[in-house]
């Protein structure tokens, strides 16, 4: 799919912008400040309405403004539809397809598919499993919408639990006995909607894996293999006499299963029970699991070097982009538009060649840079120059 | 609202404590009552007064009643057999108005939600215990909301009711009717689904 036109009314910077796009490789060239970024962020939250620049999304709407509005043409398999979203501070999005309103603004997603690697995307690598885990569960949602559900039951389930939990403690140590006759139905409803989330992440993991090995081994020059696996919190409250030696494959397998997963985790969670009483917390579960990088069989996050982490975190990305673009369906392809947002400053001239080399042939590519000659030119293309919030074509 | 005093300032703050009214609506409500009928506005303070002290809660099923017992519980033409447990009086209201249940009704007070302290001693749930004492309730409809605190409360009922030896049923979720496949989301159609049943033909 590619994206032939996005207008902004009121987003971030621009007041007002019509911007007319062409499959294959377009460049917005322009000084940092100038409003390339809010081009291509306004794609990436049409597709996922999320930002990869922040969390609030008050601060994409215009200084002033009470509202914004993303419009965007998106040809699909030769099908054009314009994808319209509104965003209302304080309030719920709505959204237009073909100008015909949508009773859910939730029912767009998935219209728009795009993957955007970005600065930020180093904290894949080295930052807090938290990111890791936002990776996975958006991928996830991407691939089945209906994961979007189990995920923010599973939330608000685990935030019942904890309060549960944490009063259970207090009224332990004032001495009376703790009320914990609704415990046992909070298990129950977190191991179901926990296994459901953990056996897709791991099913997704498996997806991931040989595409992530090969991405690694193209994008660096390859002195060792990059291997990923799902750590799950069910493991680590396991004591090692359970463990078999060489016994991880099979114990990956067994975690996509939902039905034994859902079996293991209310079995942990009794295990577990005095322990999180007393501390408060839900200890097991997808919310405290990681997905795990290595080097060369070294932990990628405190090990590798910056060069080796930037080129992990750009083959996590083209390896979601890989398992995106494999996933059709009877209508429409899968193929996302690819954003490198801001992404070649920070790669080192072997690095950036590769890349490039890897996301030449996608449908759409769209880059934002500062300067010109950091964009490779096996990537030349389309390019417009984003000045002051005006876009102009010179190529 | 800084900008008013006295005895407008506390009826907009008053006005604006209630569910859905915010202060522009306040506002809006306030400058209506003043410009109003008095006898208009009289009515209006006397039903809310007498809302208050005579209506209160059925004794056997806390439903909204004006009597000790509402008017379901009173009606014999109701079976007595059949029970549908529900969160609020207002649920009663929106399931009468289908017409098909002919039972009778218990209403929670709300569900278990240990986020805003409320445990199974908050809910009306050793009433319903007492009411089930006689043995002449065999099945139990289950009707709380399609949410994380409504399963979870229909969890823990159909757990304590299960050794009882009662028929015990929790209501579909799926597909709103008369409208199309296409336009149900995801996760409504992804439940409706698991919740697939035979046809007999």
């Amino acid at each position: 799919m590619y994206v032939s036109d996005l207008a902004l009314t009121d987003f971030r910077s621009y007041a007002q912008v019509v911007v007319a796009f062409e499959p294959g490789i377009t460049a917005l060239v322009g000084p940092n400040g100038q409003g390339k970024t809010n081009l291509v962020e306004s794609l990436g939250y049409l597709a996922t309405f999320t930002s990869h620049r922040v969390a609030s999304d008050a601060a994409l709407v215009r200084r002033g403004s009470s509202r914004a509005v993303i419009q965007a043409k998106v040809v699909r398999s030769g099908r054009p539809a314009t994808l319209e979203l509104e965003l209302v501070a304080g309030k719920a999005n709505r959204a237009r397809i073909n100008r015909s309103a949508l009773p859910r603004a939730r029912d767009l997603l998935g219209r728009l598919r795009t993957v955007v690697f970005a600065p930020e995307d180093l904290a894949l690598v080295k930052g807090d499993p938290d990111g890791r885990r936002r990776f996975l569960d958006e991928l996830l949602v991407l691939l089945s919408p209906k994961l979007a559900g189990v995920r923010s039951d599973y939330e608000r389930v685990i935030k019942q639990r904890n309060a549960l939990l944490k009063s259970a403690g207090t009224s332990r140590r004032a001495g009376s006995g703790p009320d914990l006759r609704t415990l046992d139905v909070w298990d129950e409803k977190a191991a179901t909607a926990g296994a459901q989330l953990i056996a897709a992440r791991v099913t997704a993991v498996r997806g991931l894996r040989p595409h992530v090995e090969s991405a690694y081994e193209r994008v660096s020059s390859a002195q060792s293999a990059a291997e990923l696996g799902y750590r799950s919190s069910l493991e680590q409250t396991m004591s090692d006499g359970d463990r078999a030696p060489g016994a991880a494959v099979t114990a990956e397998e067994s975690l996509t299963n939902a039905h034994l997963v859902q079996a293991r985790l209310l079995d942990a969670m009794s295990r577990l029970r005095p322990k999180e009483i007393e501390r408060g917390v839900s200890l097991v579960g997808p919310h405290r699991d990681d997905l795990e990088l290595q080097l060369g069989g070294l932990p990628a996050r405190g090990y590798a070097s910056h060069g080796e982490s930037w080129s992990l975190a750009l083959a996590l990305r083209l390896a979601s982009y890989e398992l995106l673009r494999a996933d059709t369906d009877f209508e429409s392809d899968g193929e996302p538009v690819l954003i490198l947002d801001d992404v070649f400053a920070e790669l080192d001239n072997r690095r950036r060649a590769r890349l490039a080399d890897l996301v030449a042939d996608a449908e759409q590519v769209l880059i934002t840079s500062a300067v010109a000659e950091d964009v490779p030119e096996g990537l030349a293309g389309a390019r417009y120059d984003v000045m002051d919030g005006a876009v102009t074509r010179v190529r | 609202m800084a900008a008013y005093e006295g005895i407008i300032a506390d009826l907009i703050e008053e006005l604006g404590r209630l569910p859905g009214v915010g202060p522009k609506s306040a506002q809006r409500i306030a400058f209506h009552i003043l410009a109003a009928d008095p006898a208009e506005v009289q009515r209006l303070a006397a039903v809310l007064t007498e809302v208050k002290s005579k209506v209160r809660f059925c004794e056997i099923c806390g439903n909204v009643s004006e009597d000790v017992q509402c008017r379901i519980c009173r009606d014999p033409r109701r079976d007595p057999s059949i029970l549908c447990v529900v969160e609020e009086a207002k649920d009663v209201v929106a399931i009468e108005r289908t017409r098909e249940f002919r039972g009778r009704y218990h209403v929670l007070g709300g569900a278990i939600n240990p986020i805003d302290g409320v445990g199974p001693d908050d809910l009306r749930i050793r009433e319903l215990m007492t009411r089930l004492a006689d043995g002449a309730v065999q099945e139990i409809i289950i009707a709380t909301d399609p949410n994380v605190e409504g399963e979870a409360t229909a969890t823990y009922l159909a757990r304590m009711l299960r050794p009882m030896g009662l028929t015990i049923s929790r209501l579909a979720s799926g597909l709103p009717v008369g409208g199309d496949l296409e336009y149900a989301d995801e996760i409504t159609l992804g439940r409706a689904f698991e919740g697939r049943r035979s046809i007999d033909v």
